[in-house]
């Protein structure tokens, strides 16, 4: 959700020696974690726990699992959690159309061949159709981002609950999958739906908060390096505040970067109340939420 | 062994002693901690810093703790275990106070003195000198119970259903190509007949919202009931929560089999029985808290009050017209309406009409049965 980073800007170093080395770590790609959520990364790399996140949307749930991917130099497999998820689509499928065209071609070729070389033809590693999760068990060391887990229905989560807890899946037709380094896991949830207590039992759970002042004015500049320090201190500002006015949507990290990215294209260099009314679609997701801001005095809330 | 602090933690003997006694202490502080989150712990600390408080901490936290409303009493009984010697657990928390915990427990008050209109701080939501009432169970006579038993095990509360995304197999619908490759592979490789799959319609949630201020008390019982009844027939699509003072999630204790356990085991958890009501702040407790967030989405949202608020009902009517975009149906249930010549003359009933698609009586057995068709076909 923070926009992607494209080039890796540091080593890849899988070994880490303390929460410190990973904060640093991920610093240095341009997520910037605290205390509590660096100990968390640390404790799931080292413990192969999956890391249960939970938080407001916007508060950089997602993003913290491809920083993971980066430093780590793991590839990152997503899992975007709907409500009828099957297991098709989340562990394999069989390519259907190709084993028929399969059988279609054995039997034009040699029609007398028995039925059991051609069905055991048929079920091949060739055939299978990978989803993330058997994806991130086979191309191990890998991260698996289990996105929303909350979205999906509790029948998935049983499931889900099954993989996690020894990462091997079995496929009837050809065998067990074993990762050979269990996962680093990120599973997010918005909180729609509480999740079963047996599934978050078996990972380690952090409640991600929005950042406090100086870290959000760091993470403004790292991420958006054209904007200006002053504007950045003043966007900062003002979305804290209007956390605290009890809105329906509460703006993100991810709101107060698209804001100061408006500000920004719209050549402010500082936030005043007539450019601020203007963005405010930026940051407020809900016309109650805009009125309510824009009733209160705009100065009081924008000035400098 | 309530001192021992990390500091003075010297073999590894001790370091289970010290988290073992630390779980026990965090178990009377109403965390669950288990067993196996308890090993998870002594693990993560085989990988920290054992004598870094902060580490221990969050080893601690990250591991015990399950939801939003287990960090702050994990915080308390860190404090109180570890003597004095909590870190602050990091900066952004004296800034932000959990969101979603915060409107849950809404002072309680004493039910009288709600008036005033001081915003109450959070130390004061927090502090003891609410007046809560637990509801006896045992004040019932027998006679009375076995007549609800009686009443209530003929009620059989039907589910609304809506479309789902999940197909399952089917005799109609789209092809379903996995079963359709199976059978032609046992017929050779022909395929000789098209297997089919289609969405089923699937268990629409049910929330049910039941009033258990002072003036509800000789129906709360009966809508308790109801509401068990609801949770027996669909335990996975009903929600239920009581209002009045503040907001409590009943659900699991109304999943037990037998209703009278399952009302005991409610009446324990509600804080606020038989006190005052707050419908308009406690509404928004419940659409902040869980309604917004998808379990109001989509729902048949059940009210039962008689609408009587104590605050004003402007904030009910803004968060009534809140929970109509959010849910699927809103039921009002109100007790009095079965009384002849009944006028919506309370001002909360009045603020929440023009957001209710249902408004029905709930004072009777043919009601409730009346309620359940109504619910169905909402």
């Amino acid at each position: 959700m923070l926009g992607d980073v494209s080039e890796p800007a540091v080593q890849p170093n899988p070994d880490f020696s303390g929460p410190d080395a990973l904060a640093a770590a991920l610093e240095s790609t341009g997520y910037l974690p605290d205390e509590g959520l660096a100990t968390a990364a640390y404790l799931a790399l080292v413990m192969h726990r999956p890391l249960f996140l939970e938080g407001e949307a916007g508060v950089g749930k997602t993003a913290l699992a491809h920083a993971l991917a980066e430093v780590t130099g793991r590839p990152i497999y997503r899992l975007q959690c709907y409500e009828g998820l099957e297991a098709s689509q989340a562990l394999y499928d069989w390519d259907f159309g190709r084993q028929l065209l399969h059988l279609r071609a054995a039997e034009a070729a040699h029609a007398n061949q028995d039925t059991e070389t051609l069905e055991a033809s048929l079920y091949d590693r060739r055939f299978l159709l990978a989803r993330p999760l058997l994806q991130a068990l086979e191309d191990s060391p890998s991260v698996l981002l289990v996105d929303e887990v909350d979205r999906a229905d509790d029948e998935f989560e049983a499931f889900l609950l099954e993989v996690l807890s020894d990462f091997t899946i079995s496929i009837p037709e050809l065998g067990t999958v074993r990762a050979t380094t269990p996962p680093l896991v990120v599973l997010t949830s918005n909180r729609t739906r509480e999740v079963h207590d047996a599934l978050k039992r078996r990972c380690l759970y952090h409640w991600l908060q929005h950042p406090d002042f100086d870290r959000e004015v760091a993470i403004l500049r790292r991420r958006l390096p054209d904007v200006t320090e002053q504007l950045a201190r003043e966007v900062a500002r003002a979305t804290a505040k209007l956390r605290t006015l009890d809105l329906l949507k509460p703006p993100g990290i991810a709101e107060a970067m698209d804001w100061a990215t408006a500000l920004h294209t719209l050549g402010a260099r500082d936030l005043d109340p007539d450019v601020a009314a203007r963005t405010l679609g930026a940051v407020l997701k809900y016309r109650e939420d805009t009125d309510r801001v824009q009733a209160l005095a705009a100065g009081a809330l924008f000035g400098g | 062994m309530a001192e021992v602090s990390p500091a003075g933690v010297s073999g590894a003997r001790d370091v289970v002693a010290t988290v073992l006694g630390f779980a026990r202490t965090l178990r009377h502080a109403g965390v669950t901690a288990s067993p196996d989150r308890v090993e998870a712990m002594i693990e993560a600390l085989g990988s920290l810093d054992v004598l870094d408080p902060t580490d221990v901490y969050w080893a601690g936290r990250l591991t015990l703790c399950g939801s939003p409303d287990d960090l702050e009493r994990y915080d308390a009984a860190f404090a109180a275990y570890f003597a004095g010697e909590a870190p602050r657990p990091g900066r952004s928390r004296t800034t932000e106070p959990p969101r979603l915990s915060e409107s849950a427990p809404l002072d309680a008050g004493s039910g009288e003195g709600d008036d005033d209109g001081a915003a109450p701080d959070l130390a004061a939501r927090a502090s003891a000198d609410e007046v809560l009432r637990h509801r006896d169970v045992a004040g019932l006579t027998v006679a009375e119970r076995e007549h609800l038993r009686r009443l209530f095990r003929l009620l059989v509360p039907a589910t609304p259903m809506r479309p789902a995304r999940r197909r399952r197999p089917s005799p109609r619908g789209v092809v379903h190509p996995a079963r359709t490759v199976r059978r032609a592979l046992r017929d050779g490789g022909e395929v000789t007949r098209l297997m089919h799959r289609r969405r089923q319609p699937r268990p629409r949630r049910v929330v049910l919202l039941v009033d258990v201020s002072g003036s509800m008390s000789p129906y709360a019982d009966a809508l308790l009931r109801f509401a068990h009844a609801a949770v027996r027939a669909r335990p996975a699509a009903t929600e239920v929560f009581t209002i009045g003072t503040r907001l409590t999630r009943v659900t699991r204790e109304m999943r037990l089999r037998d209703p009278d356990k399952a009302l005991a085991a409610s009446g324990s958890a509600i804080p606020d029985w038989s006190g005052g009501t707050r419908l308009g702040e406690v509404l928004k407790a419940f659409l902040d808290r869980w309604g917004q967030r998808g379990t109001a989405r989509g729902a048949v949202v059940v009210v039962c009050s008689d609408g009587w608020e104590r605050g004003g009902t402007e904030l009910l009517a803004e968060q009534m017209a809140r929970l109509r975009r959010l849910a699927h149906a809103v039921v009002w249930v109100n007790p009095h309406k079965g009384r002849a010549g009944y006028e919506p003359l309370t001002g909360g009933m009045r603020a929440a009409l023009p957001s209710i698609d249902h408004f029905v009586s709930g004072h009777s057995m043919a009601a409730f049965e009346e309620l359940t068709g109504v619910i169905q076909r909402a």
